[in-house]
């Protein structure tokens, strides 16, 4: 991988050059503690120090709500909302992009999504990496560092960032800019390496994901999914924070003559009551609980077995967006410690 | 490059028109339809078991299973059963109406394993539906099978799907076809009177050279399941069909997910084997 470094004093000047490969956003202030991607307008607003914005990226390849195609008596006309608009996204965490890297498995295979793929394409990721709070949990999920799935990722190396060069656009946007860039030197690669081992000593939590299928399997009728499920308000809060959650819901929308319209997708989540209801009215999860363990056995069993890993990032989302305090790691830990007695 | 959505979009139903409606039973019809691209007509090429996405223009889509066989291609006919809100829609429709079908999808029967053993067909209620896909394939395909049997039971006579069809088979020497009513409300009812698990009692059953298609309602799996497991068929050579709000078909909106596995991509048809591996399958 090509790497090379750019100082903190060259950042902002090097965001500004990268306009030139799309509409740059950004994590920008929304809350007194909040952040959210957005569109930059000014630079100085961009929160270099966000941990972890509302949502996760995942809105621009995947937007709440999208037009698939629109209808008329005479049959389906193709549509397209942004006729291939570019984005520059700054600011993504290893844990941001391990969501794309699920995402883009969920997307592909025999049947190409070709909605989520036409937004991927158009879109140049520069990643920044972090010091973790107390809700994250990367460093178990295995999604502490990437390697991949970024244009440009940029790690903090005191006065300077390093610049790891993760494609032919991010080669593009560096060379574009290239007098604000510098080689790697010895302090540099002292620096990157002191950090990068001492980032690990910042998790306040580990959470053993060892066995982690065969434990959901075992505990599938625990208690603690009761527990749960009576506490749990069905808002859907966590699976719209979540940058691993795709389910959606599809609906066709009509004009007002009736017969034109528009079949639409929008975010869906399977803690509602009518995910899994079917045509003559039999529901599936009609209890919460059920509701409940679904996703989680989902995220860390059932996507363990189609697709070799777990589709939770540790992002520390669903537990902070949770208005009944539900915690994916003391689920996990009390679940292993059932198992264990 | 094109903005536009490509080609090959998985969502994008093509149009088919509604040739004929065959009224089966109550609330329950056989829709014959062709697809409006001659092109996407000869390309449309399904396995018996799968299912398609239907879109009525307005109201959204549904999955519905195939009820024709491959080996009868041109017109692809689906049974449909009046009981949400698309498949209301699409009563509506007159014949001559354009709908929208995307697929096929899902796995099937897995035809080609099937070869070269006896073939048991247990349908109760619209189970008939899928299985007469197979039904059919089995008896246009009928030196590739041993003895072929077909279990098919309704409440009354007049609640049996392609009840004239089926009939048709009772003296018929190259299949055992054993159709039954829980009660018989006509006094004229050729067949067997009884619940569909009673019918094993008529049959010898070799559980090593046997495949069994079970497609019915719930409370019939309980018992027909009981019925194989005490002939001794092993779990994998039980195949179901389960049922769930396929919504796109192609694995990616969720709504499918048993524990493991979607139903639209890994199923509908699952070995008994991979069921009971599975939770909240019922």
């Amino acid at each position: 991988m090509k790497i090379v470094t750019l100082s903190k004093s060259n950042l902002l000047p090097f965001l500004e050059a990268s306009r030139s490969f799309g509409e740059l956003h950004a994590p920008l202030k929304r809350g007194e503690k909040s952040c959210a991607f957005a569109k930059v307008e000014d630079l100085a607003d961009i929160q270099v120090g966000c941990l972890r914005t509302i949502l996760p990226p995942k809105k621009y390849f995947m937007p709440p709500e999208q037009t698939m195609f629109a209808f008329s008596p005479q049959g389906y006309v193709p549509v397209n909302e942004e006729e291939g608009k570019r984005y520059v996204l700054f600011g993504l965490h290893p844990c941001d992009i391990h969501g794309i890297k699920i995402l883009d498995l969920v997307f592909s295979g025999k049947y190409t999504d070709t909605y989520y793929f036409e937004r991927r394409k158009h879109v140049a990721i520069i990643g920044l990496d972090c010091i973790p709070d107390q809700h994250c949990f990367c460093n178990s999920m295995g999604t502490y560092f990437t390697e991949d799935g970024f244009d440009l990722f940029l790690s903090d190396i005191g006065d300077r960032y390093m610049v790891m060069v993760g494609t032919s656009l991010g080669d593009d946007m560096v060379n574009a800019s290239h007098h604000l860039f510098g080689e790697v030197d010895e302090r540099a690669k002292e620096e990157f390496k002191r950090r990068s081992n001492a980032r690990r000593e910042h998790f306040a939590v580990d959470v053993e994901t060892w066995g982690l299928p065969e434990i959901f399997d075992l505990e599938y009728e625990s208690d603690l999914w009761k527990d749960a499920g009576d506490k749990c308000l069905s808002c859907g809060a966590c699976s719209m924070v979540c940058p691993t959650c795709y389910c959606y819901d599809v609906l066709d929308i009509l004009e007002l003559n009736a017969q034109q319209g528009a079949r639409k997708r929008r975010w869906d989540s399977c803690l509602f009551k009518d995910y899994a209801l079917v045509a003559g009215g039999h529901n599936f999860r009609k209890e919460r609980s059920s509701r409940v363990k679904n996703r989680f056995f989902h995220k860390q069993r059932g996507f363990v077995a189609e697709y070799g890993r777990p589709a939770c990032t540790g992002c520390g989302r669903c537990i902070e967006a949770c208005p009944a305090d539900i915690n994916i790691i003391e689920l996990i830990t009390k679940l292993r410690s059932e198992t264990h007695v | 490059m094109s903005d536009h959505v490509p080609k090959d979009n998985p969502y994008q139903p093509h149009l088919a028109r509604i040739v004929r409606i065959l009224p089966q039973i109550p609330d329950h019809r056989l829709f014959q339809l062709r697809f409006e691209d001659e092109e996407v007509a000869r390309n449309f090429k399904h396995r018996p078991g799968q299912f398609v996405e239907l879109s009525v223009l307005g109201t959204g889509e549904a999955p519905i299973s195939i009820s024709s066989s491959p080996t009868r291609p041109g017109v692809l006919e689906l049974c449909v059963r009046k009981v949400g809100r698309v498949t209301e829609a699409l009563f509506r429709l007159p014949v001559d109406s354009l709908i929208g079908i995307r697929g096929p999808y899902g796995n099937g029967y897995p035809v080609e394993e099937m070869e070269g053993h006896n073939l048991l067909l247990v349908a109760g209620g619209l189970g008939m539906a899928p299985l007469r896909s197979l039904l059919w394939y089995a008896m246009d395909n009928r030196s590739k099978f041993k003895d072929i049997i077909l279990m098919y039971g309704a409440r009354v006579p007049g609640d049996m799907l392609f009840k004239y069809e089926l009939l048709g088979l009772l003296d018929q020497p190259d299949i055992t076809c054993l159709l039954t009513v829980d009660r018989d409300d006509t006094g004229r009812w050729p067949a067997h009177i009884g619940v569909v698990p009673k019918l094993f009692d008529k049959v010898e059953l070799d559980p090593k050279t046997t495949i069994a298609a079970v497609c019915g309602p719930p409370v019939m799996y309980k018992f027909v399941l009981q019925k194989l497991l005490e002939r001794n068929f092993s779990k994998d050579h039980i195949l179901m069909s389960l049922e769930r709000k396929m919504k796109c078909g192609v694995g990616k909106c969720g709504h499918c997910a048993i524990g493991y596995k979607y139903t639209c991509l890994d199923g509908p048809i699952f070995t008994y084997w991979d069921v009971i591996n599975l939770p909240e399958v019922v």
